[in-house]
């Protein structure tokens, strides 16, 4: 079970930095590919990972379960698909009502990446609940996972920056990051099925 | 036999040793910094780091510290309308299919030479020119004679989202250049099909885009699909030497032959002072497909020009 939740760590970290290199992509051609803009892009991805990581803490204080972990994959991936359908008029809408690009892109980035990145967040503090099982070994775990989840968050940012621009196009590349989400979300459900009975 | 051979490639050596010292020249001046050239001006700036140097009354501007950049912009302090490079006096060849533009827009300032040039031309023009770079803005003017007026408006801010903001607000313009890449780094989102619908809006009936762009690597094939699926057919300006490469597209039509011949006797005079031969530009407008016509289209959803650009 251990291997599982690194595995869904992994992949965790692999999509937040996925998906927040397509976010330059996303809001180029609103708001250009200046400075700010990434700034924007960044500020709003450790907002909304930091308070995924407060949420997922407390999450995990209510009966933590492989079962309800699957949840969380499950609801990133539907809150995260929305984006390939919505992110064009969300963005006609900051542009009409916000000239300044610098807040613009802020605003823009809020609205398209709040919602899927917080989720996100919640899946590292969750998993070091899953996988701690005394105190003395729970510094070591929560490094492990770090690790594997930071690995996954580097790989992500090479393989989409590298390759997956090169050869998708970045509703497909969306399109890929939900489904990865859904099946790790359904592979922890299966799992968590199995575990019970 | 064997003595005329060698007689006649020698004499065909003399003939091509002028032609050979004038593209070395051409070479020195445009491939790396003379020697003897003294930095006048450095200065990093948020975009690139922008270096200007001096050599006799040539003065040079580079945006990178290599030394084997590409110079981007020149400028003869002792003949100032003349322009120094190549690929300047070929977007100045937009005027033979719209000779008498109104309202001007410049997306990338450089060294300021084209909108001074057309400014000089075109009293009664008015210019709008998008720069994202200030300092860029701040050394065309300190070095390079740049003089922002009434008539010649500087914005700096990114041309695409000026682009969009002039769609929203229905601008119209008559000649539109777009001159916003330098060799290092292309701004993806300023090479695909949505963006070039945009400028194509922004375009008079009989308006023209004269783009400054690359005609080497992978992305030459991707590039000009997408200027063909936006615009038709269009002129493709190529120099075989310095790799530059000038898009010049008319969604109102091209001009026949006759008619650029004609429009090139009188530009002729007035474009003189600018180093601009007819005789040079003319024989380069070609409408042929010389790309991979299968390649992909850029678009906002697929745009990884900078990796195509370096395979």
């Amino acid at each position: 079970m251990a291997y599982l939740i690194y595995l869904l760590a992994f992949v965790g970290g692999f999509t937040i930095m996925s998906l927040e290199l397509l976010g330059g992509r996303v809001l180029a051609p609103y708001f250009g590919s200046s400075i700010y803009v990434w700034g924007s892009i960044i500020t709003v991805f450790m907002l909304s990972l930091s308070i995924g990581y407060l949420v997922g803490g407390r999450l995990s204080l209510h009966h933590p379960s492989l079962g309800r972990f699957a949840v969380i994959f499950l609801a990133a991936a539907v809150c995260l698909y929305p984006l390939v359908y919505f992110n064009e008029a969300i963005m006609v809408w900051v542009f009409e009502r916000i000239e300044d690009p610098r807040y613009g892109s802020l605003v823009a980035s809020g609205f398209l990446f709040i919602v899927p990145t917080v989720i996100m967040g919640m899946i590292s503090p969750y998993s070091v609940r899953l996988l701690v099982q005394s105190t003395e070994s729970s510094g070591q775990v929560a490094g492990f996972l770090y690790f594997v989840s930071t690995l996954g968050s580097a790989l992500g940012t090479l393989a989409t920056s590298f390759y997956l621009v090169l050869w998708f196009e970045m509703n497909t590349i969306l399109t890929l990051l939900t489904l990865a989400l859904l099946a790790m979300g359904l592979l922890a459900a299966i799992a968590s099925r199995r575990v019970q009975s | 036999m064997n003595g005329r051979g060698t007689q006649r490639r020698r004499s065909g050596i003399h003939l091509l040793l002028p032609l050979l010292y004038a593209q070395f020249g051409a070479l020195i001046c445009s491939v790396s910094a003379p020697v003897e050239a003294r930095i006048v001006h450095e200065e990093r700036s948020l975009y690139s780091t922008i270096l200007v140097d001096q050599r006799g009354s040539m003065l040079c501007l580079q945006f990178s510290v290599r030394r084997d950049q590409r110079n981007q912009s020149c400028f003869d302090q002792r003949k100032p309308d003349k322009m120094v490079f190549i690929y300047a006096r070929m977007m100045m060849a937009s005027l033979l299919l719209q000779p008498q533009p109104k309202r001007i827009l410049m997306i990338g300032l450089g060294g300021g030479t084209l909108p001074m040039a057309l400014d000089r031309l075109f009293p009664e023009a008015t210019q709008d020119v998008v720069e994202i770079d200030e300092a860029v803005v701040r050394v065309a003017r300190d070095y390079f004679d740049f003089a922002p007026s009434d008539r010649v408006k500087v914005f700096a801010q990114d041309g695409r989202v000026f682009v969009k903001r002039a769609v929203r607000r229905g601008e119209k313009y008559d000649l539109i250049m777009l001159d916003a890449f330098n060799g290092d780094y292309i701004p993806e989102h300023l090479m695909t099909r949505e963006f070039l619908e945009e400028v194509r809006a922004l375009l008079t009936p009989d308006g023209v885009l004269a783009a400054n762009t690359f005609s080497i690597s992978r992305l030459y094939d991707h590039e000009s699909v997408t200027y063909a699926n936006v615009f038709g057919t269009y002129f493709n300006l190529r120099t075989p030497s310095t790799g530059n490469r000038i898009v010049l597209a008319a969604p109102g039509g091209l001009p026949t032959a006759e008619t650029l011949g004609a429009r090139a006797e009188t530009l002729s005079a007035p474009l003189k002072p600018y180093g601009i031969s007819m005789r040079e530009l003319l024989p380069m407008i070609r409408e042929r497909e010389d790309w991979d016509s299968d390649a992909r289209e850029l678009t906002d959803q697929y745009a990884p020009a900078n990796i195509l650009q370096s395979q």
